[in-house]
Order: C-alpha cells, then sequence, then structure tokens
C-alpha cells in the first residue's frame, strides 16, 4: 500500500512536472479578439489613434511558470488604418513605414520576468521599418478560462511607448509627436 | 464665331483647349510640390485641397469639351498624309483617355476612406468604391499617369511646332485664333 502511494505520487508529480510545459496560443485574430493599436499626439493639441489590422502570432503561456512565458508576433505594415486614406497613403510612404521595402514589423521576445500575479515584464526583439532593437514593457493578464465553445482562451495586453527616430521615422511631425504609444491586446487560444 | 467649321477651331473650342493646358500644367506642378511638403508648411493641407478642387471641375470641364467636340465638325486635318492624321487622332483620343483615367484615379485616391471630395466650399462629390488599399494602387496609377499624361502633351506640343515650322501650315496657328474661312470667288 506504502509502495503504492510513493508510485502514485511519483506519478503524480511527474505529471505536474510535464503541465509546467507551457502550453502554446494561437493569437485569435480570425475572430478579431486581438488589437495592435497604436496612439500619437497631433500637435500637442490631441490624440490621433489608429491600429494595424493584419497581423498574426503566438505565444507560450502557462499560470504555474510564467517564466516560461514567450511570444511572436508579425504586423503586416501595409494594414495601418487610421480611418483616413490620404493619411493611410502617407504612412505607408517612405515618410514613415515605407512598406514596399519593410512590408513586415514584428515582436520576438528572449525573455520574462514575472512581477506579480499575474504580471511581468516581456523582452524581446522589435522590427520596425528595417531597424530591430530590444525592447522591454510590462505586461499584463486580463484573463483566462473556458471559452463556451470547448477551448480554453487567456488574454493580456501589453503597453509601450517608441521613438519614432529610433526606427529611421524623421519625417517632422512637430515636438509633440517623436513618440508613438503602441499597445498589444491580445486573446490567445490554447492549441 | 463660337462653332467650329471645317477648317478652323471656334472660339469654345479654342477656349476649353487653353484653359485645360493650363489646369493639365497647374495640376501636374501642383501635385509635384505638395507630396514634398512639409507638414508645418502653411500649404501642406490647401494644396491637396486646391488639387482635388481644380482636378474635380477640370473633370467637369473635360466632359463640356468631349461633348462639344461630338456636336461640332472637326477641322480638317492639314497634314495630307494619313498616317500622321491617323497619328495624329490616336493622341488626342488618348489626351482624353489619360485625362479621364487620371480623374478616376485622383477620385479613387481622396474617397477610398468613403470621404467624398469637397470641391472649394461650393459643393462636394460623393465616395462610390472603397476597397482595401484602394488609395495605394489608385496613388500609384495617378503618379504614373501623370507623368505619362506630360510626356504626350510634350509630344502633342512638339507635333504642333513641327506643323507650324517645319510644315508652315495653320494646325497650330487655328488653335490660337479663328481662322476666316477663305470666301470662294
Amino acid at each position: 500500500m506504502k509502495k503504492l502511494l510513493i508510485a502514485a505520487s511519483i506519478g503524480l508529480a511527474a505529471m505536474t512536472s510535464a503541465n509546467t510545459q507551457a502550453a502554446t496560443y494561437e493569437i485569435d485574430t480570425k475572430g478579431a479578439h486581438a488589437f495592435v493599436q497604436f496612439r500619437i499626439q497631433h500637435l500637442g493639441y490631441s490624440w490621433l489613434l489608429g491600429r494595424f489590422n493584419t497581423f498574426e502570432g503566438q505565444f507560450e503561456y502557462d499560470a504555474a511558470a510564467p517564466e516560461k512565458s514567450a511570444i511572436e508576433v508579425t504586423i503586416d505594415t501595409a494594414s495601418i488604418d487610421s480611418n483616413h486614406a490620404e493619411r493611410d497613403k502617407h504612412l505607408r510612404g517612405e515618410d514613415f513605414l515605407n512598406v514596399k521595402e519593410h512590408p513586415e514589423a514584428s515582436f520576438k521576445s528572449t525573455g520574462f520576468e514575472s512581477t506579480g500575479e499575474g504580471k511581468g515584464i516581456i523582452s524581446g526583439d522589435f522590427t520596425l521599418n528595417g531597424v530591430t532593437r530590444n525592447i522591454s514593457f510590462p505586461v499584463e493578464r486580463i484573463g483566462e478560462g473556458e471559452d463556451p465553445w470547448g477551448g480554453y482562451r487567456a488574454g493580456f495586453m501589453g503597453k509601450t511607448t517608441l521613438k519614432l527616430a529610433d526606427y529611421d521615422i524623421t519625417y517632422n511631425l512637430g515636438p509633440a509627436s517623436t513618440h508613438v504609444e503602441i499597445e498589444l491586446h491580445i486573446e490567445g487560444i490554447r492549441q | 464665331m463660337l462653332r467650329n467649321t471645317d477648317s478652323s477651331y471656334g472660339w469654345a473650342a479654342i477656349a476649353l483647349h487653353w484653359l485645360m493646358a493650363l489646369a493639365v500644367f497647374g495640376l501636374f506642378g501642383l501635385g509635384l510640390y505638395m507630396v514634398d511638403l512639409t507638414y508645418y508648411d502653411p500649404w501642406y493641407r490647401d494644396s491637396l485641397a486646391l488639387h482635388k478642387s481644380i482636378g474635380v471641375l477640370l473633370a467637369l470641364v473635360w466632359t463640356l469639351r468631349l461633348l462639344w467636340r461630338l456636336l461640332n465638325p472637326t477641322p480638317r486635318d492639314l497634314s495630307g498624309s494619313r498616317v500622321q492624321a491617323l497619328g495624329a487622332h490616336a493622341a488626342h483620343v488618348l489626351l482624353y483617355a489619360m485625362m479621364l483615367a487620371l480623374f478616376v484615379s485622383g477620385y479613387l485616391i481622396s474617397t477610398a476612406d468613403g470621404r467624398a471630395i469637397e470641391v472649394f466650399n461650393w459643393f462636394s462629390v460623393p465616395s462610390t468604391l472603397t476597397g482595401d488599399n484602394q488609395e495605394d494602387l489608385a496613388g500609384m496609377v495617378h503618379e504614373w499617369l501623370a507623368w505619362g499624361l506630360i510626356a504626350l502633351v510634350a509630344l502633342h506640343a512638339l507635333a504642333a511646332l513641327k506643323h507650324h515650322f517645319v510644315d508652315r501650315d495653320a494646325t497650330l496657328k487655328r488653335m490660337i485664333t479663328v481662322i476666316k474661312q477663305e470666301q470662294k470667288p
């Protein structure tokens, strides 16, 4: 009986350690439960909001082992949408995103540091306009659990501020508009 | 004499021709100038508004001119060569076609998001087609067509000068002034 208990607990331990293998989540872009938003000051008088409509990615996540968290997102830069065709055309051009030459922006995490329950700092390589820089920014879990359709989902948000000149975007929009805030809101479906 | 005759253009056709020539050169120059303006340039917004407004009005004049052309006799070709006459006709048709394509592509850039084009706070042209990346495709077409049209206009002007200085016929003169019909004895 004792032996059996030991065997069972070893088995259980083996199972739990197998469980700490982070699960892979596919970002739900099909159902559009994910957004890459940005905002930048206009003249210093208001915020201009926009987003990238087309992107894809996945992340690794396990609540029990947050240090194993990882994410990869690829953004179609031509999908920029600020709700104004003439402006979007300009933003896609050489003055800004130069989407012909650099059709993709991407973020690939290189590390994650937990800072509390459902919170952490993610660091990784961000590529925009052909320039890759290592950045880190805070992320937080919004929630996770079973969805009504038989799947399991987890959602996060992260926010960072980029200096446009760091990515060779030097078109003069004025002193209030040298930085852009980017917000990533993602919901992943566990695979 | 407002209307065309077999041998000469009337004042209406002459005025329409030079008005449109002026507008085409103006729009081309304005277009080149405005796309390179910086954001803080006082003309950054007005140059585009002006370009769109003049463009829409030019499209209306284009329609009027085409109607006038169809309702009037076309003065006969003075080259005396069938090939040259056909070439001239083809170039003229192409000038009209390229202008039309420029109007359409320009319209499709500015209305790609459903916005209308405001013409001098006077009236507005509503949007119709809206598609994915429509403004980029239309923008590319618009730019290439603009250069193409200016190249064709240059050829058109050179041909007119050739008529005047080499062939020494009245082709250019009759687009500048109405030539009185020779009185038959």
